[in-house]
């Protein structure tokens, strides 16, 4: 057993845990390298079945290489697709950054989704190793009414044995990638062959390492046009994965404020 | 790698080549100095993200601080600025050996809770102890809970050997006083070394003005630790943690925790019992020419599916027949309390082992282990954040075994109202496994011949023998109807005979006494000397509360097909208003404890041969109902 059959073994046990545990759940389906990975981990735990509909908040801006990936297999992997849209900018906390400003649009997009069908908990692809608050999280991890995040005050988890008794309202965020690096998601992917969208490949001596909006979001210069060779690059690389996400950076808290008001 | 130019470009095997990853968590009282050694490790190592330097000491500097590592790992503005770690983090780096995930844990006593959360996620520990202020109360709680979660590997650091001069006595004491206190609870440390995080001695490179130590720096420590593999060797556990019917395939879902599994086994389900054996491992893959596995092993997450369509449930292990875990209402556990509030004598919470979820209640505490002189103390209550011994006592029959044997199943929670208050490790000490005494009636009794058989008395009787099993409320008619149907059918010629609760305690079960666990016994003889009665050719009505559906199960696996379990149903509030024998006002006043329906539960049943509605239908009607079904059912 190595350490992907390790990961994928702990993943596997965490989907089956939520989907066993909680009534009426959705995966959050991003597009990116690491939500096609979680759709294949989901495969994995149900023995090629994903049976919580798939959802993706669209901010309308991403790329379309994206929305082109989407298109496909959505259909190919015969997912419970849905879309929802994120509302206009005007409805965000106007004292926020401006590329933060855009992210919380994304987090209203959510919570209306979540309102909208009744979703007691979401699947999202999130990993410790992207960012220092994200280290910071549980694999079950309850919000508030609102979609906030208490950080401050985290139940306990160990041995497995995630918090699955809340009170009525309680939202919960299942994290099955939560233990998982940029390293072994790129090993993941190439082990079994996940499709992956043309962008995360040099362009020019360019590549995105980590996809969001196209307007507040950066390639990193590299010549990588393999997976190989993205590995190669992020084994010896002192650059973050985020770097190119400018609303971690616009503040010292950007981030953390972010995700305390329901970011992912 | 074998010339030069493989070093300037790897071959694509060598760049997909999986590394090993082992996770150390940091712990240690607080302000020892844990965030500080990470700080110095990632620095030293070369391991930390362009602009981090920068980026802490624009942090420190907003703050009016001197340089401070442990914004490395403290991310909230709340850490920053109370210059405390609350919660546990993660971190990465590796070394030419391998690769790591630093996991610092809160030194504070207040996020122990956090601290638990850190040290169950590694494999091995690095424990920091201040060199000037020397092993203080958490530095032996750590030490303690380590060992509590079974954490074997630990290597301690001496930090701040700075601030007392490098002075070898001084270390010399403090590794005396601290390897004696872990040798006392069963821990040997790997290592113990001097180290100053402030100015990288023994970090990652040797100190110059710590000659007088010989042994290993902290990186090399870490490389020294073994990777912690599943124990396949150990009997199978595989816990049921859900069935599948996603289409025509049945699949029992679940991770092997230990041990390895094929198919053709034969599988049993503790505690239900059931046998099968494994007839598919199923998998999906998308890897070219990935076939179906025919055996797999522990660490996997698999799904399987048995050669008969038996009934099991979440919550049971499956293993093999001749290592079956242990079955037990009643065990010893160690705990450590996380909860706001106290853990108290005789009360129930939810108890999580592995997949399985059952009430337990409180039967014993123990004592109270003072973890920094190991001293014991007597107390009807745990606080939060103590270590206690504690005997808790099920409803129903658990699957588990002993922590010292297996320690995934071995271990378990408690939850109260919605948060998991404490964790603990099961010492079967003292109690036995209850396997034998109720599922295998001795395996060299082999039951007489009758030369007359079972038909021949229905035919001289007139009816088949059975067992009319009445189960319901206290108050509900039970005895009343029991008294009254045997009344009638006698009259109609039937051999007939009520079983009464008082009058069995009298004399068969004069020996026990209301506790659960004698409640569950006298049921059991109940069950027997019904099934006895039935092959004797009687018709056989029992009248006994029976609140646990797992007795009435046991009954009727006794008795078999003539076995009909008839709920006589009445609500609480109806009982109360008749409370015949004003039990319900004992139970209200506090006066009888563990009384069902008031402060004990009744587990109606799911599938009852007949209901006889005794709030809304009067009793001529309900005899009539019975009546007409005994006539069905037992005429010949």
């Amino acid at each position: 057993m190595d350490r992907l059959d390790q990961l994928e073994s702990q993943s596997v046990y965490i989907f089956r845990e939520a989907f066993n545990r909680i009534e009426n759940i959705a995966m959050l389906w991003s597009l990116g390298k690491d939500s096609n990975v979680m759709i294949w981990l989901a495969r994995k735990a149900f023995l090629g079945h994903v049976p919580f509909p798939v959802m993706h908040v669209d901010t309308e801006r991403k790329f379309p290489e994206m929305y082109e990936f989407r298109d496909r297999y959505a259909k190919e992997w015969g997912l419970n697709f849905i879309r929802e849209l994120c509302p206009p900018i005007e409805s965000t906390d106007e004292t926020l950054p401006p590329a933060a400003r855009s992210a919380a649009r994304k987090t209203e997009g959510l919570k209306l989704a979540i309102k909208k069908h009744g979703f007691n908990a979401l699947f999202a692809g999130i990993r410790r190793d992207e960012e220092a608050t994200r280290a910071k999280e549980r694999v079950f991890s309850p919000r508030g009414l609102a979609g906030q995040w208490d950080f401050k005050d985290q139940p306990p988890e160990f041995w497995d044995q995630y918090k699955t008794d809340f009170p009525p309202g309680t939202h919960i965020r299942v994290h099955p990638l939560l233990h998982w690096t940029e390293i072994d998601i790129w090993l993941y992917t190439q082990r079994e062959q996940i499709p992956t969208i043309p962008l995360y490949f040099t362009n020019n001596g360019l590549r995105y390492r980590s996809l969001g909006d196209k307007d507040i979001t950066n390639p990193v210069k590299s010549n990588a046009s393999t997976i190989e060779e993205i590995i190669q690059e992020l084994r010896t690389t002192k650059v973050s994965e985020r770097s190119g996400r400018a609303m971690d950076h616009e503040s010292e808290d950007a981030f953390e404020r972010l995700r305390a008001d329901g970011y992912l | 790698m074998t010339d030069v130019t493989a070093k300037i470009a790897p071959t694509s095997s060598e760049i997909a080549s999986v590394r090993d990853l082992m996770r150390i968590v940091i712990v240690g009282h607080v302000d020892h100095g844990k965030s500080t050694l990470v700080g110095r490790l990632f620095h030293d190592t070369g391991s930390l993200p362009d602009g981090r330097f920068e980026a802490i000491k624009a942090q420190s500097e907003k703050r009016g601080v001197p340089f401070e590592w442990a914004f490395l790992m403290d991310a909230l503005q709340a850490e920053r600025d109370q210059g405390i770690t609350i919660d546990t983090s993660q971190i990465w780096f590796k070394t030419d050996a391998r690769d790591y995930t630093i996991i610092d844990a809160p030194g504070h006593k207040e996020f122990l809770k956090n601290m638990i959360t850190g040290a169950a996620q590694s494999d091995a520990a690095l424990l920091i102890i201040d060199a000037h202020e020397g092993v203080k109360e958490q530095s032996k709680r750590h030490g303690y809970l380590l060992h509590l979660m079974g954490i074997k590997q630990v290597a301690v650091a001496v930090n701040k050997m700075d601030l007392a001069g490098y002075d070898q006595k001084k270390f010399d004491d403090i590794e005396r006083e601290y390897r004696a206190y872990l040798t006392s609870i069963g821990v040997t440390p790997t290592f113990v070394i001097p180290v100053s995080a402030r100015e990288g001695d023994n970090i990652v490179t040797q100190s110059a003005t710590m000659s007088w130590y010989k042994g290993p720096t902290v990186v090399k420590a870490l490389d020294s630790f073994i990777s912690g593999k599943p124990e396949t060797e150990a009997p199978l556990r595989l816990p049921v943690q859900d069935v599948y019917k996603f289409d025509q395939r049945r699949i029992i879902a679940g991770r092997i925790e230990t041990g390895r599994i094929a198919v053709g086994d034969e599988l049993i389900f503790s505690p239900s019992n059931k046998k099968a054996r494994v007839k598919t491992i199923e998998y999906w893959s998308t890897i070219p020419g990935a076939k179906a596995p025919t055996a797999s092993e522990a660490g996997y997450s698999v799904g399987i599916t048995l050669d008969e369509q038996i009934f099991v449930e979440r919550g049971e292990i499956a293993s093999h027949v001749e290592t079956a875990p242990v079955e037990t209402d009643v065990f010893r556990a160690r705990i450590f309390w996380l909860g706001h509030e106290p853990m108290v004598l005789g009360k129930a919470y939810k108890l999580k082992l592995g997949t399985l979820e059952a009430q337990v209640t409180v039967q014993s505490i123990e004592r109270i282990i003072d973890t920094s002189d190991l001293s014991n103390s007597a107390s009807s209550q745990v606080e939060r954040n103590q270590v206690a011994e504690v005997v808790l006592r099920s409803r129903r029959m658990l699957a588990l075994d002993s922590f010292i044997d297996l320690p995934a199943t071995g271990r378990f929670v408690l939850v109260e109202k919605f948060d998991i208050a404490g964790g603990g490790i099961i010492s079967m000490d003292g109690y036995s496994d209850q396997r034998d005494a109720i599922t295998a009636r001795g395996t060299n009794i082999t039951r007489a011949e009758h030369t007359i058989t079972e038909e021949a008395r229905a035919f001289r009787n007139g009816h088949k023998g059975g067992v009319l099993w009445f189960t319901g409320l206290s108050g509900a008619g039970k005895s009343t109807l029991a008294m009254a149907l045997e009344k009638r059918l006698f009259d109609k010629g039937y051999h007939v005979y009520v079983l009464d609760g008082d009058n069995v305690r009298h004399g068969l079960n004069a020996n026990l006494s209301f506790s659960p666990e004698d409640r569950t016994e006298n049921i059991r003889r109940v069950g027997e000397v019904a099934a006895l009665f039935e092959r004797a050719g009687t018709l056989v009505i029992t009248a006994f509360i029976s609140p646990y559906r797992s007795d009435r199960d046991r009954a009727r696996e006794a008795a078999g097909t003539g076995f009909h379990e008839i709920y006589v149903k009445a609500d609480v509030a109806t009982c109360e208003t008749r409370d015949p024998k004003g039990l319900y006002a004992k139970a209200r006043s506090g006066e009888i404890k563990d009384f069902t329906g008031i402060s004990a539960p009744y587990e109606a049943p799911e599938t009852p041969e007949l209901v006889i509605d005794t709030a809304s239908t009067d009793l001529e009607e309900c005899l009539h109902q019975l009546v007409s079904y005994v006539e069905a059912k037992f005429r010949v």
